[in-house]
């Protein structure tokens, strides 16, 4: 079967010491900025962009993904332990979570989320192995035409499935295109929006703005709310090992929980966040047995069930990357910008010309959730005791490496001044409640929106009817209609606003 | 006419000022038409779209009735002033400012600098404590970042190293 023996070339180049190191370094650093609130996958990731430089492209991409799905078990630990989401992904976990551990319940929920995340990692991580080949069949056959509508449809959904205000985040997505398009144009050669400054022919660096208003803007708005006194249940943490009945409860939740969030991350938008609000929605929704413990009052289900879809959708949201290039949020738009970085173009042809890196990489992820269950519960201890650190030493320390690895990109303090910038901009964003998300998954898109458009039209000699012609391009344009037209009919518009408010 | 949102408001009038500068900005550029595109093209389409979509935005904030008007609320100067500051300083230590002559003094007094300012953005500063920070932070990029990672940095002032 070819699905063996793609595998066994994955686990070939996974297995070798500098990529097991790499995959552990990743989940290490993955579940630390799990566990400490205030900082996320997004500025981490972008802060050790230009440390992969000197790494050779598989290593750099294994210990990226592994920090993303890392931090979804990280995240777990801070929300059941603290009543803080570690990651923005287990805020649901939060909820019942907290609760398990104020009834000296923390081992069992701890545990109930770490076995979930293992069950959905490796799930997740087959369906990525399974689905990838034929979808990069399909976009083999994609023109130009097809590449611009499946972009559309992309960023809508991303928009439709993953933010507050829709009139705000579509602007959003614009402002990033914009921004995107700042540099030399690569068909006239004109330096576009560059104001004369050198540094600015090259466009503006993505690295600068992810810290920028993932890293720095986050920073001054945790500041400016002054610090709670955190009630950490690190003396409780007695017996991990979930009783029978915990077991029975909570194994439905997880097999629930894996489904949904598989399906939920290969959307565009979708990815772990989302899942996880979907799975909570449903454990909540089905019918409680007799001597369960209610919602939001410790439920073991209310913990296994988002954990598990989280990390499903964290695993599958690399799916459109690694077969459409098209990355479906923030963390997949650094990801794009770390293939760049190494002179991998994301897209359907990675598959076929660097097999070693797609199946390493995937079988990597295996190996990950395997070393991220056993560092996150055996070892709990450890990461209990950096739950003490107060934000104080951590931030300036966050402040720091913003600073260097902007700087470290291009050895050049332009960056640096960029990101001071892009630090205003973001905190300006979070003041007005306008979600950056999409500006960066704009920013990463635009470039290539710009040239798939011009080569469509070209092809067309100006006829955009070129869009709604071609079937599959049709289809596509179709589908990114239907859900704005969805999401605007009152019904749904009205829950929809409800589920990004509740909780 | 009131403001029924004050945040979404501003954000509309921010983004319809950038939407038409932008598109300003590219019929500077050469146009062309769909089969042939200038690089002026897609950042017109753009710039006029983002344009529209702030007016809708802010036309929204002054009709749709909000509970507590959306107030942007006070801005943290203090932290916004010392977090950005500690970057630039960091900034100008690490690589210099010819402009007014002062020369790289590098990483180690560049990241003491930052770890200080930073430091100010809190509400609790006590100096050994950040002292010791910075030291730890100093050591440790150097040993992460220059011994381990071979990045290029200047590590020590010019006139020494």
């Amino acid at each position: 079967m070819d699905l063996i023996t793609n595998l066994s070339i994955g686990f070939g180049v996974a297995f070798t010491a500098q990529n097991l190191v790499y995959a552990f370094v990743g989940c290490l650093l993955g579940t630390l900025i799990g566990v400490l609130p205030g900082i996320g996958p997004v500025a981490t990731i972008a802060m050790l962009l230009p440390a992969t430089y000197a790494l050779p492209p598989v290593a750099a991409l294994i210990m990226l993904a592994g920090i993303y799905y890392g931090a979804q078990y990280g995240g777990s630990t801070t929300a059941i332990l603290v009543n803080l989401p570690g990651e923005s992904s287990s805020v649901v976990t939060v909820i019942d979570g907290y609760q398990m551990a104020r009834k000296g319940r923390a081992g069992p929920a701890l545990a109930a989320a770490g076995l979930g995340s293992f069950f959905a990692g490796c799930v997740g991580t087959l369906i990525l192995a399974a689905f990838a080949p034929p979808l990069t069949e399909l976009a083999f056959k994609f023109g130009p035409a097809e590449y611009f509508s499946l972009m559309i449809l992309g960023l809508i959904g991303a928009v439709v499935l993953a933010s507050g205000s829709l009139l705000k985040a579509i602007t959003m997505i614009l402002f990033g295109l914009a921004l995107g398009l700042v540099g030399t144009d690569v068909n006239s050669g004109v330096a576009r929006y560059s104001f004369d400054i050198p540094e600015l022919t090259d466009g503006i660096g993505f690295i600068a703005i992810a810290m920028g208003v993932f890293g720095y803007g986050e920073i001054i708005a945790n500041l400016a709310v002054p610090e709670h006194e955190r009630e950490v249940f690190t003396a409780k943490v007695k017996g991990l090992w979930p009783t029978k009945q915990d077991f029975k409860d909570m194994t439905p939740a997880v097999l629930r929980g894996t489904a949904l969030g598989s399906a939920l991350g290969i959307l565009p938008g979708g990815g772990a966040l989302l899942s996880a609000f979907a799975a909570y929605t449903i454990e909540k929704k089905m019918k409680l047995k007799a001597g369960e413990v209610p919602f939001g009052k410790g439920n073991i289900r209310g913990v296994a069930g988002p954990e598990s879809a989280n990390n499903a959708g964290a695993q599958t949201s690399f799916i459109p990357l690694l077969t459409l290039g098209i990355p479906p949020n923030a963390v997949m738009a650094l990801m794009v910008g770390a293939m760049t970085i190494h002179n991998i173009q994301p897209g359907p042809q990675v598959m076929t010309s660097n097999p070693e890196l797609f199946w390493g990489l995937i079988a990597s992820m295996w190996i990950g959730n395997l070393m991220l269950i056993v560092l996150n519960l055996p070892m709990i201890g450890i990461w209990i005791k950096l739950l003490t650190i107060p934000y104080k030493w951590l931030f300036p320390a966050i402040v720091l490496f913003c600073a260097v690895g902007v700087y470290s990109e291009n050895n050049n303090t332009f960056d640096v001044w960029m990101v001071a910038i892009f630090g205003i901009v973001g905190y300006a964003f979070l003041k007005l409640k306008c979600e950056p998300a999409p500006l960066l998954l704009g920013f990463i898109l635009g470039p290539m929106m710009e040239e798939n458009l011009r080569r469509a039209l070209l092809l067309s000699r100006g006829d955009w009817s070129v869009f709604v012609m071609r079937p599959i391009s049709a289809g596509l344009l179709a589908a990114a209609l239907l859900l704005l037209v969805i999401v605007l009919l009152p019904a749904v518009k009205a829950k929809r606003e409800e589920a990004f408010v509740e909780d | 006419m009131k403001i029924k949102s004050q945040r979404d408001f501003y954000s509309g009038v921010l983004f319809s000022a950038f939407g038409v500068a932008f598109a300003w900005g590219a019929t500077t550029y050469n146009v062309g038409s769909g089969a042939r595109m200038g690089p002026g093209y897609f950042p017109l389409i753009v710039g006029i779209l983002m344009a529209i979509m702030g007016s809708l935005i802010a036309l929204k904030a002054l009709i749709i009735e909000t509970e507590d008007g959306e107030p942007i609320g006070s801005i943290a100067w203090r932290p916004l002033g010392f977090v950005i500051g500690a970057n630039l300083i960091f900034g100008v230590l690490l690589g210099g400012l010819p402009s007014i002559g002062l020369p790289p003094m590098g990483l180690i007094v560049a990241i003491y600098a930052l770890t200080f300012i930073a430091s100010l953005a809190g509400d609790q500063f006590s100096f050994k404590g950040v002292a010791v920070l910075a030291t730890i932070l100093a050591l440790g990029s150097y040993l992460a970042f220059v011994v381990a990672l071979k990045l290029q940095f200047p590590v020590w002032p010019t006139f020494i190293g």
